[in-house]
């Protein structure tokens, strides 16, 4: 090898990466874009295909594999690029800072089906500030006895916090499990307490 | 690419997210691409290649060499670039390096107008085994030539740079 190796500025990278996310969205081979956000949830990797918001993953789960999972599911043309998640990051952060109480964005939900998209859809029909216990979910989708089930469906909700399964809640009032942990379900039911 | 690269219809993609692949290979393609087409076609090389490479990656095989792939594809971007603008006035390309490489040092300024003077054989062998630390046996793949050929070319251009340009080469092949 020539040694030093030629210099490549960080800043030049920088910008053909810019290009390369620019002509792959033209040339629709953008499969999914990413980035992501630290909250007061911790960080959070937020994915978006051309459809809409496909993931939003804790940072407990580890963000390369969030991403190798995602690519094994929706193919490997995945690429940083924020801008797609624009307007998720703009009302994530009013979400955070109390002003938005209703998300008002376009959703993938490629990532479930059957019994579990029945759970995560009802989601969005609890109110902000409300919080239903696993079996009322369970009801609601006309499964009542399928309370475990609700359970695993809302741990695998593919968007946490946008499709609201911290509002699902044990019927003795104690929160219950959450894939951001414990505390990060306390924190998001006291926000929308307060 | 080579068809031996590809493979169609992969299933239980395993591949990692395409971003990966930018990363960690996105430097030395584009130190392939300025010494191959020169500071001021390498930016038009590389969006090409990793443009095109993105669109091949889903049915990329699984053991591929995902940077002789790379190169393979910058090779024939090259080939393109260096067509289509049919030799442009090279006056005008020696004044213009020096500032669209503005932000590498003097030094690399110099190596890239090194690599330039040599016979274009000579100066890919160079720049895939030196720059890229491909395997002679890539190299003779992309270029079509044979293993002993691609050795030979890569050299002989080795030697051309440091008989010219002493100061450039310190490391040994």
């Amino acid at each position: 090898m020539i040694n030093p190796l030629p210099e490549i500025a960080a800043a030049d990278l920088a910008v053909l990466h810019a290009r390369l996310v620019a002509a792959a969205e033209r040339d629709g081979l953008l499969d999914v874009a990413y980035r992501s956000l630290d909250s007061p949830v911790g960080s959070l990797l937020l994915a978006a295909t051309p459809t809409g918001l496909v993931r939003v993953a804790f940072a407990g789960l580890g963000q390369e594999s969030a991403l190798a999972a995602l690519a094994a599911q929706l193919g490997p043309r995945i690429l940083h690029a924020p801008k797609r998640l624009d307007p998720v990051v703009r009302q994530l952060e009013e979400y955070f800072s109390g002003t938005r109480r209703l998300f008002d964005l376009a959703l993938d939900l490629r990532l479930v089906h059957g019994f579990r998209r029945d759970v995560v859809a009802q989601l969005q029909r609890i109110g902000y500030g409300h919080t239903q216990s696993y079996g009322e979910v369970a009801a609601a989708v006309g499964s009542p006895r399928a309370v475990r089930a609700v359970g695993t469906a809302c741990a695998l909700n593919p968007v946490p916090i946008v499709l609201p399964c911290h509002r699902v809640v044990r019927s003795d009032g104690a929160p219950g499990q959450y894939a951001g942990g414990v505390e990060a379900k306390r924190l998001l039911l006291s926000l929308e307490a307060s | 690419m080579s068809d031996a690269c590809e493979r169609t219809n992969v299933t239980g993609n395993q591949q990692p997210p395409f971003e990966s692949v930018v990363a960690r290979y996105g430097a030395t393609v584009l130190r392939v691409c300025r010494a191959v087409v020169g500071p001021i076609d390498a930016d038009d090389a590389w969006s090409e290649t990793f443009l095109a490479a993105l669109k091949a990656y889903p049915n990329l095989a699984a053991d591929a060499n995902v940077e002789a792939w790379l190169v393979t594809i910058a090779h024939r971007k090259a080939i393109d670039l260096t067509r289509s603008a049919a030799r442009r006035a090279k006056l005008v390309a020696g004044l213009l390096v020096r500032d669209a490489a503005s932000t590498a040092d003097a030094r690399d300024s110099d190596l890239w107008d090194a690599l330039a003077e040599l016979a274009d054989r000579q100066r890919t062998a160079v720049a895939y085994h030196y720059l890229a630390g491909l395997p002679y046996r890539e190299i003779a793949a992309i270029t079509g030539s044979s293993t002993d050929a691609a050795r030979r070319a890569a050299s002989d251009g080795i030697a051309t740079l440091r008989r010219r340009y002493p100061t450039l080469i310190g490391a040994q092949p």
